[in-house]
């Protein structure tokens, strides 16, 4: 049986007294897309933090490839951080940079590439998420979809294989948040990169996702494949579904 | 370093007496950071000075530093002279001792008042403009962002921050002296009916190498708290726009205690 590439083992994560993840055990084998759902505040955007050591569980582990993530040393954090490209909520672009220029900064800043090997990557990368037309413009100057593809490219450009999404298709109209969730599922079939999202648009998640998972106070609730997800029998599975249903009516 | 810092404990405090103690080890450890990010700042100085990308970030600080508040210091440095001058020189008229105006104003300068007023002007206008923009950074995820593309924050952008502080204190330290001399010169002139020649030649008489390098050395520990102070604030944001706010405040009023406190200290060793 393979190693999952990314393993929580009975992860708790308390802030002041509160358990916000409260044992949560799941794994995510290479090359998979792993949607995060659940109600807000329930801890999917912790859960991905753990992953690159944004936060630290209080109890249990969290696994990168058999790396324990919170207990590795600085070295082997590097090279876990390396493999993990991160879409933030806002996409987290330098203000004072251009678009090309906050792509390209990852390679220059932690590869030794010339430069115009660092303009190649940047151009596929920009043409990936489709953006190669604004590459010239500022965070400030595109709209908040344009500002998260342009996170996406810089989560990609580094050829990571492990790429994780905080709400992606958030804040953002309907034609742009499709356009989003294929990017998803392009560079996962294209480029075989294993992708965990957090999301609130179970429509999307249910078109780009190889499994869902339903967080709930901390706790899993549900993991399982589209079509078993929806057909699940579990009550909280059935609240949560008839509440996105409620939303899209 | 990681700058994501988490809260060191995970659950409630059990008693008030506990809640103290936490709030006292939360103080001393914030102390320990602030030190840890000076320390790590200034081992990445020669790479700053050598990356074409940090001496690119370095020049724009140092404009900011330098340049950008070059009217302010001028305008409190030009007061702070002038106002020396007429309260000190109202009491020597007193005495008929008005050829020794320049010799006090210079003095009152290059001791003192040159670098702690350049410190202030710093503190106020670059300091609290580094917490803002570390700090807007910290909530909007751009450094965390940074962090996992395994760029240290604390190279790309407190490194640069505090050495064009340090850079630039002791230059414009040295600028608030001229400026504070010619300041009270005018008043001497126009106010007391001090001759300029005279004033000036008991001005340059007072101007020990001493005084100079104390004064400089106020300024570069000034540069160095302030650079500090602020760059640790801003990373240690939370809590979205209101945080910011906070730690703009809190980094100008650390500053100003740390900048008094600070230059007494040397004063007192350099002096006694």
């Amino acid at each position: 049986m393979n190693t999952p590439l990314i393993e929580f083992d009975n992860v708790v994560k308390k802030f002041n007294g509160v358990a916000v993840l409260d044992g949560l055990s799941f794994t995510v084998e290479k090359g998979e897309v792993l949607a995060l759902v659940g109600p807000s505040g329930t801890g999917k955007s912790v859960t991905l933090k753990h992953l690159v050591r944004l936060l630290t569980p209080s109890s249990g582990r969290v696994l990168v490839d058999g790396v324990d993530v919170g207990e590795c040393s600085s070295k082997e954090l590097d090279k876990i951080r390396a493999r993990i490209g991160y879409l933030f909520q806002g996409g987290a672009l330098l203000a004072w940079m251009n678009v090309f220029d906050n792509v390209a900064l990852p390679l220059r800043e932690c590869t030794n590439l010339p430069e115009s090997e660092i303009e190649r990557k940047v151009e596929d990368a920009l043409a990936a998420v489709e953006l190669s037309a604004a590459k010239e413009k500022y965070p400030a100057e595109i709209s908040g979809g344009m500002q998260k593809r342009a996170g996406l490219a810089r989560a990609i450009v580094r050829s990571s294989d492990i790429v994780l999404y905080d709400e992606p298709t958030s804040g953002l109209d309907p034609v742009t948040s499709v356009t989003i969730n294929r990017l998803i599922r392009k560079l996962n079939r294209e480029l075989g990169i294993t992708s965990v999202v957090v999301t609130h648009d179970l429509q999307g998640a249910l078109a780009f996702a190889d499994r869902i998972l339903l967080i709930k106070d901390g706790k899993k609730v549900e993991c399982a494949t589209c079509e078993e997800f929806v057909k699940s029998d579990k009550p909280a599975v059935k609240e949560f579904l008839a509440a996105m249903k409620g939303e899209l009516k | 370093m990681t700058i994501s810092r988490e809260p060191i404990w995970d659950d409630a405090p059990a008693s008030k007496l506990q809640a103290t103690l936490r709030h006292l080890t939360t103080f001393l450890s914030s102390l320990g950071w602030a030190a840890r990010i000076f320390i790590e700042s200034a081992a990445y100085f020669p790479s700053t000075l050598v990356r074409r990308d940090s001496r690119t970030v370095l020049m724009s600080q140092l404009y900011v530093t330098g340049i950008r508040t070059l009217p302010v210091v001028t305008v409190v440095s030009l007061f702070t002279g002038m106002i020396l001058a007429l309260q000190v020189g109202l009491e020597l008229r007193r005495f008929n001792q008005e050829m020794y105006l320049g010799a006090a104003v210079m003095v009152s300068l290059i001791r003192e008042m040159g670098p702690f007023s350049c410190g202030m002007c710093l503190a106020a206008c670059v300091g609290s403009a580094i917490a803002a923009e570390l700090g807007t950074m910290k909530v909007n995820d751009e450094i965390a962002a940074l962090e996992i593309m395994s760029i240290s924050p604390v190279r790309y952008l407190a490194a640069p921050r505090i050495l064009a502080l340090i850079m630039m204190a002791p230059l414009l330290g040295f600028f608030c002296c001229v400026i504070g001399t010619m300041g009270g010169g005018i008043v001497g002139v126009t106010q007391l009916g001090v001759d300029f020649g005279q004033y000036m030649a008991s001005a340059i008489s007072m101007a020990d190498t001493k005084d100079l390098f104390v004064g400089l050395l106020k300024a570069f520990v000034f540069g160095a708290v302030i650079g500090t102070v602020s760059v640790s604030e801003g990373f240690g944001t939370s809590m979205g726009a209101t945080g910011v706010g906070k730690s703009t405040q809190r980094s100008v009023i650390v500053s100003f205690l740390l900048i008094l406190m600070l230059g007494y200290m040397v004063t007192r060793v350099c002096y006694q």
